[in-house]
């Protein structure tokens, strides 16, 4: 608190990025977040729209030179957030301007949110929100154990590989001394370990680092332990090694005394080059994506040309690229695959993941997902707290990896609408949390790191979050018979099948948006139906429990495709107390929550009301907005966009978090 | 010339049929006076493809040794390949396919001799008309007036024989305006808002000329447009140097110092030729299958095909705007005032008018703003994008519609009472059709072939139940507001159902589209028996 000198600043103005439109307000600073709320005006229907700010989401902010108006500060935020105030006063604006510079700086793990943040949860609950991913149990679920592959406890007390987790599993025929020496062959010890296990074909997907051959180096124990990774699958006299660095980059770390595999030293291995650029080219190019799209004015010519020339779309495939090959070798081939790629957290992390979840369906479900990211992201040592910045670190060690991930997935799922449980809002909320610093999971670089913040003890579980609000993040069009006739996806890379992520790089900026969301009227739809059909099997067992035989029942309504999935019938969790971030856009918002919980109360009576509720989301803007109809007078000559009619729907998954 | 003079092989045997979404079938080929036939040999399976003619914009044939190779394709962006066996046979063929695609006769078309046993030669015709519209909206009786000036087309022959125009002026002036404007293409009203009693009027350009030409009958016509209000619009679809240059070739446009009480805006709108060549670009890019994103999204940019769609829904925004914002009154044109004119006039319209956004209120919108309106469907849709032909008056204007629609669509789709599937449905007819509805360039043209009386009418097919039933959006749910679409590049989108139609993605989101139909059903019928075991 004691870097905050000024809590509170009036008449601030909130610039939209996009269009003419100011918003007036009042600014508040707290401990935790950045508050704008918005002054009750006379000319305003959604007066009183709050914006909160994380000061963890900030990545930047910047003080631009005085203007007649006052002092503007643009704030950029990790989720892609970017807001313009115009501070009345040069002082107060400065006073804003030095707090945040510090706020948005920690300098140890214990300022951040996490350590802070209480949802009102006991010690009990905490403790089995994080035992929900239980990644022994996932291991089991792919069948390892078993005749070829063990679980070594050479890594119990991290003495081997800092950075990878306790417990990891090797071929049974990788004896201890084969296993140390070959970490010592690896760069930063990250050893040769299986990640996942294609029971199917018994074909093993294993990940390590760079070996250190530099010009001429080899080690026994590295080529025995490759060795013993490709005797451990009867289906395939190989094992494909893949680098997923371009050549020339792997070329010229040999000069480092790092490098890659030389085929001559090691027997039975394909060793392929898959060129995924590295951290620093994907850092560039997502700063370039976004100074594109966030151009004022913007045409459709330089939009296509920036989209282009960011490259961001062609790092995006190369990953999905990879991950088709990795996925080809073992499913297609039965060949058990070695992926790497300098040190085996960024790109290796990307594929490995990406290629399970093409192999997997499990990996397509909420819970699978979770598991995933937990497995191949937060065990293994992706370095979240440098790549998204948590402390503040090097700024060149900063890099969008996950985002990357995230998106590769989003990819797919618009290739393929019902092989997901989960929709877009899973994927947009967990990159908001991965940045928030508001639970435990994502903080530190590698489970050492956690273990010693006592995260398990401090902090809170996204993942149990998440699942409780399970019902807002799953995708209608989901089938389970889909995957179990698609268990292995083949997507396709032509370039057209990729597309910009609209509602991940404009997640803040409503005037980008569909004024109307399918999604969400699915989901409301089939709420509501379930609520129905609650209904009719109570009046059902009641008419049977009054001697009557139901005619309607004679032909059972079919019920709706994802029924099955719901484990439980409930209806939407009730909303916490007090939002943050996605606290009630304006007014419709909370007055849609208070008719929810009206419904709640009044159970079956209320079903209709959801429908209209729907218009009101689609069109309440519209009316909103009449208002504002008469200073158009100008703007359509210099602003061909419109002005957005609707609220969208988005808020619903990203926004809402609680205090 | 009987269409039999035109082929040589009726019938071959043993072909092999590759198509997209479907594994090559062998079988027998069979060509008549409209259609290609392909049938499936193989026992059980009788599949059939049946392909009209028209529809096929370009072939290509290759020989090699006693058998040849046809590569069909089609105005629907599909491509084809028959493997014939035989040379001779497969030269046959390829020439009456050349011959029959591209008849120029517009009585030997294929809806003259579309005789369907459901529907009636009697069956009514058409959704709307301006007679219809103009009895429909009460509310304009007092100031307009229905003319039939143009009953004999000699005023405007791209007209039809009514038009709805101001109260107070007579049909004398109309002939002096006529005069004045190209192709005689006087201002005429098409559309009445409602909310605020502001019109919509289009017409073609004033032939101003290079020494500034006025006429006061049209300066009168249209100050009776805005009379009572204070000023007007003329939003004018070509830039303003475009505007300049036309009075060079007897054109131009409505002066300042002419017309005080209104206001021009100047929005460079591209048509013809340059438009054939954005689609031909574009559908280039979309069958390259090289995997370069770079090329992809250089190939997508130079197209410009999204920039005019872009610029198409931006300009049809502004208009709305001054309409229902702005609270005025607007006169469009361009230059002829059948294309851009037509294409933004149909966007506006969209945008404000909950009527124009239901099925039957959309097709009747676009008869009136198209096939009433003159838009040249002949020449415009000669060709698509596979043609080798020399370009001539083919143009995608109306695919450009469907597509921005169909943009629209994407932003609210819950706001339009129909389905991507009629926009696509939409885009194949137009083309190519069994219907005469799109038949001709004017009223005049389909008068004089008789064509209500001996064709089809594709818009009342479309409404038959079953039809209806497909071509609605089961997540309808009317508005009154108005919906005003984004146009940020970043909220456009390539429209993949239509260019993209024929890949094997496309039919992944045809097939979740229709999970989201049968789910609305299901839950419709939930609802229902609730609804019945309630009763009980």
């Amino acid at each position: 608190m004691e870097h905050i000198r000024t809590p509170k600043v009036e008449q601030v103005r909130l610039l939209d990025r996009f269009s003419n439109k100011t918003t007036n307000g009042t600014l508040y600073l707290t401990a935790t977040h950045l508050i704008f709320v918005e002054s009750i005006s006379n000319n305003s229907a959604s007066a009183g729209q709050e914006i909160w700010i994380l000061h963890h989401h900030i990545a930047s902010v910047e003080k631009l030179s005085l203007t007649t108006t006052g002092c503007p500060l643009v704030l950029q935020c990790r989720n892609f957030r970017v807001v313009h105030f115009v501070v009345q006063r040069e002082r107060d604006c400065h006073d804003i301007y030095s707090s945040l510079l510090r706020l948005l700086q920690p300098v140890s793990y214990q300022e951040l949110y996490a350590f802070s943040y209480n949802p009102k949860q006991n010690d009990q609950q905490r403790e089995e929100g994080w035992q929900l991913i239980d990644l022994g149990a996932e291991f089991e679920r792919m069948g390892v154990p078993c005749d070829q592959w063990q679980l070594t406890d050479v890594n119990r007390d991290y003495k081997v590989c800092e950075t990878y987790p306790r417990d990891l599993y090797v071929p049974i025929t990788a004896s201890k001394p084969i296993i140390v020496g070959s970490s010592k062959f690896r760069s930063k010890g990250r050893f040769p370990v299986l990640t996942y296990f294609y029971q199917e074909k018994k074909a093993a997907v294993c990940r390590c680092s760079q070996p250190l051959s530099g010009f001429s180096a080899r080690c026994l124990e590295d080529e025995s332990m490759l060795q013993a990774i490709s005797k451990a699958n009867h289906n395939s006299r190989f094992v494909y090694v893949m680098d997923t660095r371009p050549k020339l980059n792997a070329l010229a770390n040999r000069a480092a005394g790092k490098g890659y595999e030389n085929e001559d030293n090691y027997s039975n291995i394909r060793f392929q080059f898959v060129g995924i650029e590295n951290i620093h080219v994907m850092r560039t190019s997502l700063q370039k994506l976004l100074e594109v799209i966030g151009t004022r004015s913007l045409s459709m010519s330089d939009y296509l040309v920036g989209l282009e020339s960011s490259g961001w779309l062609r790092h995006i495939k190369a990953v999905v690229d990879a991950a088709i090959f990795l996925t080809k070798a073992v499913t297609v081939e039965g060949a058990s695959v070695l992926v790497h790629c300098s040190d085996g957290w960024d790109r290796t992390a990307q594929v490995c993941s990406l290629g399970s979840l093409l192999m997997d369906p499990y990996y397509r479900t909420i819970k699978g997902f979770m598991v995933l990211i937990e497995k191949d992201w937060i065990s293994f040592g992706h370095k979240f707290a440098d790549r998204c910045d948590q402390l503040d670190g090097d700024p060149k060690e900063v890099s969008p990896i996950f985002t990357q991930f995230l998106e590769c997935v989003w990819q797919l799922t618009e290739q393929f609408p019902q092989a997901f449980e989960f929709s877009e809002w899973f994927l947009l909320q967990i990159h908001e949390h991965v940045h928030s610093c508001q639970y435990g999971n994502f903080l530190g670089n590698n489970q050492r790191q956690r273990e010693e913040l006592q995260l398990r003890e401090r902090t809170h579980s996204l993942w149990a979050f998440l699942m409780s609000e399970r019902q807002n993040y799953l995708n209608p069009f989901y089938s389970p018979a889909y995957s179990e006739a698609h268990p292995v996806l083949a997507p396709s890379t032509l370039p057209y099948n990729f597309k910009f992520w609209r509602n991940m790089y404009h997640q803040f900026d409503r005037s980008m948006h569909p004024r109307q969301s399918i999604l969400k009227t699915i989901l409301t739809l089939r709420e509501n139906s379930r609520k129905v059909e609650g209904t009719l099997q109570a009046l059902e067992s009641r008419l049977q429990q009054l001697g009557v035989t139901p005619i309607a029942t004679s032909d059972p309504p079919a019920p709706p495709p994802t029924r099955d999935q719901l484990s439980n019938s409930n209806t939407l969790p009730p909303r916490p107390d007090s939002l943050i971030l996605g606290a009630p856009i304006n007014h419709k918002e909370v007055q849609r929550q208070e008719e929810e919980d009206e419904q709640e109360e009044v159970g079956e009576e209320a079903t209709e009301s959801t429908d209209t509720e729907r218009t009101v989301e689609g069109s309440s803007g519209t009316e909103s907005r009449k208002q504002s109809y008469g200073e158009l007078e100008g703007t359509y000559n210099t602003e061909l966009a419109k002005e957005e009619p609707a609220v969208v729907s988005l808020e619903f998954g990203v926004a809402r978090m609680t205090c | 010339m009987e269409f039999s003079d035109h082929i040589k092989t009726a019938n071959v045997e043993d072909v092999v049929l590759r198509q997209p979404l479907h594994p090559p079938s062998r079988g027998t080929v069979c060509i008549t006076g409209h259609h290609l036939l392909f049938s499936d040999r193989e026992e059980g399976s009788s599949r059939q493809v049946l392909l009209l003619l028209r529809n096929i914009d370009a072939i290509e044939k290759r020989i090699s040794g006693s058998s040849g190779t046809i590569t069909i394709k089609c105005k629907d962006l599909r491509v084809l390949h028959l493997d014939i066996p035989g040379m001779e046979q497969c030269l046959n063929i390829a020439h009456s396919i050349e011959t029959l695609s591209c008849l120029d006769s517009v009585s030997e078309m294929y809806p003259f001799f579309y005789r369907p046993p459901d529907l009636s030669l009697h069956n009514q015709w058409g959704l709307s008309s301006p007679e219809k519209h103009y009895s429909q909206i009460k509310e304009l009786h007092d100031k307009w007036r229905l003319s039939t000036v143009n009953s004999d087309y000699s005023l405007c022959p791209s007209y039809p024989p009514a038009v709805i125009v101001p109260k107070s002026t007579d049909d004398d002036l109309l002939k002096k305006v006529a005069k004045f404007r190209q192709g005689g293409r006087f201002p005429v009203l098409c559309y009445y808002h409602r909310k605020n009693g502001m019109v919509i009027m289009r017409s073609s350009q004033p032939l101003t000329g290079a020494n500034r030409k006025r006429c006061r009958e049209d300066e009168h016509l249209l100050q009776a447009m805005i009379d009572g209000s204070d000023k007007g619009y003329i939003i004018d679809t070509r830039s303003s140097q475009q505007a300049q240059q036309a009075r060079m070739t007897g054109g131009g446009f409505e002066s300042k110092s002419s017309y005080s009480h209104w206001k021009r805006l100047h929005r460079q709108m591209e048509r013809g030729k340059a438009l054939q060549e954005s689609l031909i670009k574009l559908v280039e890019a979309c069958g390259d299958e090289s995997h370069n994103m770079d090329r992809w999204l250089s190939k997508l940019e130079n197209s410009k095909w999204l920039s005019h769609v872009q610029t198409a829904l931006s300009t049809a925004g502004l208009l709305a705007e001054c309409v229902e914002r702005d609270g005025h009154s607007v006169l469009v044109h361009g230059s002829e005032g059948t294309d851009s004119t037509l294409l933004i006039s149909t966007l506006a319209q969209l945008i404000m008018d909950p009527c124009c956004r239901t099925l039957e209120g959309f097709l009747a919108l676009l008869e009136r703003e198209w096939v009433q309106a003159g838009h040249p469907f002949q020449q415009r849709c000669a060709h698509s994008a596979y043609s080798h032909a020399r370009l001539q008056q083919e143009s995608p204007v109306f695919l450009l519609m469907l597509d921005c629609v169909w943009q629209v669509w994407r932003q609210f789709p819950l706001a339009l009472g129909f389905s991507e599937a009629l926009l696509l449905r939409l885009a194949n007819e137009v083309y190519a059709s069994n219907y005469g509805t799109f038949l001709c360039n004017s009223h005049q043209e389909r008068c004089a072939l008789g064509v209500t009386e001996n064709t089809h009418c594709l818009f009342q097919a479309l409404l038959r139940p079953m039809e209806r039933d497909y071509y609605s959006n089961p997540l309808y749910e009317p508005t009154e507001l108005a919906i005003w679409p984004s146009v940020h590049p970043q909220s456009l989108q390539l429209w993949r159902g239509f260019f993209l139609r024929w890949t094997e993605h496309t039919r992944q989101l045809e097939e979740a589209q229709e999970e989201i139909r049968n789910m609305v059903i299901e839950w419709g019928k939930l609802a229902l028996s609730d609804a019945l075991s309630m009763n009980t």
